[in-house]
């Protein structure tokens, strides 16, 4: 029993300990990013100065990047989703060959990513210079995040089966693929969207070689602000960076989680349209 | 009732694209609202040949596959209008029992009311209204089955393709639901065809078998036909237990090397004859025994004991017998035979 309580506070210590590592750096940067003057301490008073000021100047940076992050999400949706399910489909070495093949994005540093693309497009000045440049490269690296949670997702089912079931009853392809493929993948493909959203994010590897001065993303900016403004300013655009992405990761995981809510709603949804 | 259709398969072959013979060419006629059990062992065709009828497979070029007079080769199953059920159910998981069983009547575009109305019809038939809003995944596989059927029967399909639907349960749940499908296929008088390799299910359901070997038919028949005068030994040992003495034919009298038999209609060149373990027994005191053997294994079964007689052959007799007596293992036995089982083959 005394052995049992001084193993329990032994972890407890530890879990705490490794919480207050992960968090107080958060926090710190947090109130450097609110103090007056970060080197006179908390006593130097609270300001939204610093947030104004990141506001103002890097902006475009934010807006980029969410930009960025949604094209990317609807571009692998789009590639994702129909590679996923035909490898699912399809049991041939090719497949197999493929699947692997794309996972080689993630594993080759995203600054030869980078310098590929460059060698091979730099040259097309107008798609160098615009966003869809750095588009595909965060496409690139997203995309096998995607293809692998959905595939996770179906090769847990039986989907062949599922389809002659759904064939059987009448469905065509286009039918099966909407009533019964996408909604048995729906928790891989939130699962894939909220990687794939994040990760383009808080890209900067590949990011910080294809960007230009007018395609500034916002880990980028942020470099940027570390590198070559005070302290205060980087750490006001972390705060910023903060605010906007834990909403979103928080709606992505909501949608993710309760199956049971959701299904209830497809009851209804199902009523109303028949 | 059901529209019952008869179908017919014509020269219907099937090789895959890794060039496997799945299936050499096969003629077969279904009669409307017959139920016809395909069985064997794995890899026989029985499952592609209802693959073929379900539309989920096209023969190769020659073969045909019509229900009743409309050609229906070049169709998909989604246009065959068949009910199907499989053996892993393949319910939709992301719908509810009821949506399940709605899914096909809401592709023909049935109004609401209709959906609901044959909905509540199917639960009643198969006797599951209270599970009419649970999820797959909350489902016994008993209930599972149930599900399955209700969803295939819900269009009123042209026939019920069922793909060794009970293989996944118990046996005492397989009793149970081997015994409500022949009930539902007689009540609805729907033309069935239905895979299986257990022989007892077979034998229960089938108005007649298909027994198939090899992408081969090897006997089509009524159950008693099939049982009673199997066409080859393939047949005879799958169906049911086979007993088989070897030896020779001298006369009327059959030698072997337990004993004899006396048989009248015994062929002369006869180099074995085989018989059911009802057509043998232990012989009654007094009785000539012309066959004696040691017994090798005694299976108590409650009401009767199944014997396992050595009588210096490949394999020993197999038999059924009063659990009234107790049988040891090595204690000698003298055994009778029934003519009118006995069989060359």
């Amino acid at each position: 029993m005394q052995h049992g309580r001084f193993l329990y506070g032994l972890q407890f210590a530890f879990t705490i300990a490794v919480c207050a590592f992960l968090v107080v750096p958060v926090v710190m940067s947090i109130l450097a990013g609110l103090t007056v003057n970060y080197f006179v301490g908390l006593e130097s008073g609270l300001t939204l100065r610093w947030v104004l000021e990141v506001w103002d100047g890097y902006r475009d940076t934010l807006f980029l990047s969410l930009g960025l992050a949604l094209a990317c999400l609807v571009l692998t949706l789009l590639l994702g989703v129909p590679l996923a399910y035909l490898l699912a489909r399809s049991r041939g070495r090719l497949a197999r060959a493929i699947e692997e093949l794309l996972m080689l994005p993630v594993a080759v540093p995203g600054l030869a990513t980078a310098l590929g693309l460059i060698v091979a497009y730099g040259g097309l000045a107008g798609f160098r210079t615009s966003a869809a440049f750095i588009l595909v490269g965060h496409v690139l690296f997203t995309l096998p995040f995607m293809v692998r949670s959905v595939l996770a997702v179906l090769s847990v089912i039986d989907l062949p089966t599922l389809e002659e079931g759904a064939a059987s009853l009448g469905a065509g392809f286009a039918q099966r693929f909407r009533d019964i493929v996408l909604p048995n993948c729906r928790n891989g493909i939130l699962a894939g969207a909220l990687m794939v959203v994040t990760l383009s994010m808080g890209e900067f590897n590949m990011t910080w070689l294809l960007h230009t001065p007018f395609t500034k993303t916002l880990p980028v900016g942020l470099a940027d602000a570390y590198a070559s403004l005070r302290l205060e300013i980087g750490s006001a655009y972390t705060l910023i960076f903060f605010l906007l992405i834990t909403p979103l990761l928080l709606a992505l995981q909501a949608l993710a989680r309760p199956r049971r809510t959701v299904f209830a709603e497809r009851d209804s949804s199902a009523e109303n349209d028949s | 009732m059901m529209q019952a259709v008869p179908i017919y398969l014509e020269n219907c072959a099937k090789t895959f694209t890794d060039g496997t013979r799945a299936l050499e060419p096969v003629d077969l006629a279904i009669a409307a609202g017959e139920t016809l059990v395909l069985l064997g062992p794995s890899g026989c065709g029985k499952t592609t040949t209802l693959r073929l009828i379900a539309g989920l497979e096209q023969p190769d070029a020659g073969g045909r596959v019509l229900f009743g007079g409309e050609d229906v080769t070049a169709l998909p199953i989604e246009k065959r209008n068949v009910g199907m059920v499989f053996q892993s159910y393949a319910l939709f998981p992301n719908m509810t029992v009821a949506e399940n069983i709605a899914y096909g009547l809401r592709l023909r575009r049935q109004s609401a009311a209709e959906q609901r109305a044959r909905v509540g019809e199917m639960l009643a038939l198969m006797r599951i209204e209270r599970l009419a809003d649970r999820s797959i995944d909350q489902l016994s596989g008993g209930q599972r089955q149930r599900v399955a059927l209700a969803r295939a029967l819900a269009v009123r399909p042209r026939a019920l393709l069922l793909d060794e639907p009970l293989t996944a349960l118990d046996a005492k749940l397989r009793d149970t639901l081997r015994f409500e499908i022949d009930s539902l296929l007689r009540e609805l008088g729907i033309t069935a065809i239905y895979v299986t390799h257990d022989q007892a299910e077979a034998m229960a359901l089938g108005d007649r078998i298909v027994v198939m070997d090899h992408g081969r038919i090897a006997q089509v028949g009524a159950p008693r036909d099939i049982y009673q005068r199997p066409a080859s030994r393939y047949v005879a040992e799958f169906i049911g237990t086979m007993n088989r003495l070897s030896g020779h034919a001298e006369g009327e009298v059959f030698r072997c090397p337990g004993g004899y038999v006396v048989w009248p209609e015994l062929p002369a060149t006869a180099r074995e004859i085989l018989f059911r373990p009802e057509d043998t027994r232990i012989a009654a005191e007094g009785e000539a025994a012309s066959l004696r053997g040691t017994v090798s294994a005694a299976f108590f079964c409650g009401d009767h004991v199944r014997l396992f007689v050595d009588v210096g052959e490949e394999r020993p007799l197999v038999l059924e017998t009063p659990a009234r007596r107790e049988y040891r293992h090595g204690e000698t036995v003298a055994l009778a035979v029934e003519r009118h089982g006995l069989m060359v083959l």
